[in-house]
């Protein structure tokens, strides 16, 4: 399949997985646990993605001034700086890691 | 309207999270997605987590049923939202649940949990999700039209900025001992399987670590 394929199948999976929990009945689902291992499994895959994004490239482990970067947002975000700050912080601690010769 | 309390919390919101729809979009295009992927993502998906997890696979060389199975995990935290909204704001008719599902998202979830006046809920819920919508999508065009302009993303930090929004969207979630716990197994698995499996599946291995550890926490904690 190309992209456009998964882009739409991954949109739909995306809405059935919010109208379920609108369509279900209210009192089956409403589990505090359910919360929780939802909080779980969110943590545990932004820190997956985290990392991946910062030290993989392909199948290979790669650092280079993307771990600038990620050094720079977490000071951002202990300095509770809001999201597009930290986001830029990301941006510009790589693209000066880069402009001082790191891959 | 704009006396109400949470409809203007829920505009402010809107202003200061719709912003960050720049970066998706510029991060999406660098990933290799058309200006129009990036905008069905952000008018159909419409949540932002799975929406930079699918865009993070896709630029690691992942496939893209990796990309969407990343996606679709993420977005399960939304139907167990979608259950405890339904119960206090219980919408009538399919089109009417259609709509509050389609703006089931962190934001206005936390608006309205924060909420303790039915009708008040019920304001900052939409204010909230119809408000971040409209400038989700206006700010992800923005942004997927500039990272097309921008040409090597590289040498603008590109990369190096979508490091730094996953870790902001993690952040805010690392409250505790149980958490952080889950996010530093985590991060060793992902470093230890991407040498081993196809990109995107590292992601997926994580999640499954999580799930056990969440139901092994729970276990200890309840003796």
């Amino acid at each position: 399949m190309n992209l456009w394929a998964w882009v739409l199948v991954a949109c739909v999976t995306a809405f059935a997985t919010k109208l379920v929990g609108w369509l279900l009945p209210a009192e089956k689902l409403q589990r505090p646990w359910l919360l929780q291992a939802a909080g779980t499994l969110t943590v545990g895959l932004l820190a997956s993605l985290t990392v991946m994004n910062a030290v993989a490239a392909g199948q290979e482990l790669r650092p280079d001034a993307r771990l600038l970067a990620l050094a720079a947002a977490a000071v951002a975000l202990l300095l509770r700086a809001p999201f597009l700050v930290v986001v830029l912080a990301g941006a510009v601690a790589a693209a000066l890691g880069r402009l001082l010769g790191l891959p | 309207m704009l006396q109400s309390p949470a409809v203007r919390a829920g505009l402010t919101l809107a202003a200061a999270t719709g912003v960050y729809g720049v970066s998706f979009g510029a991060l999406a295009t660098t990933a290799g997605l058309g200006v129009l992927q990036a905008q069905a993502l952000s008018a159909l998906m419409f949540t932002g987590g799975s929406q930079f997890a699918f865009i993070g696979v896709v630029a690691g060389g992942g496939s893209g049923a990796a990309a969407t199975a990343a996606a679709a995990l993420l977005g399960l935290r939304n139907a167990v939202y979608a259950v405890q909204m339904n119960a206090l704001l219980a919408p009538r008719g399919l089109l009417h649940k259609v709509a509050h599902a389609q703006v089931t998202i962190d934001e206005s979830v936390a608006l309205a949990s924060a909420q303790t006046d039915p009708d008040e809920r019920r304001r900052g819920f939409w204010a909230a999700g119809a408000g971040i919508f409209v400038l989700w999508n206006l700010s992800t065009l923005l942004g997927s039209l500039l990272g097309n302009a921008l040409g090597d993303p590289r040498a603008w930090g590109l990369d190096g900025a979508a490091v730094a929004a996953f870790l902001g969207l993690l952040w805010p979630r690392l409250r505790g001992r149980d958490p952080v716990a889950v996010a530093v197994v985590c991060v060793l698995v992902t470093v230890v399987a991407v040498p081993w499996l196809p990109p995107g599946l590292p992601i997926l291995l994580a999640a499954a670590v999580a799930v056990v550890m969440h139901v092994v926490l729970v276990r200890r904690r309840s003796r």
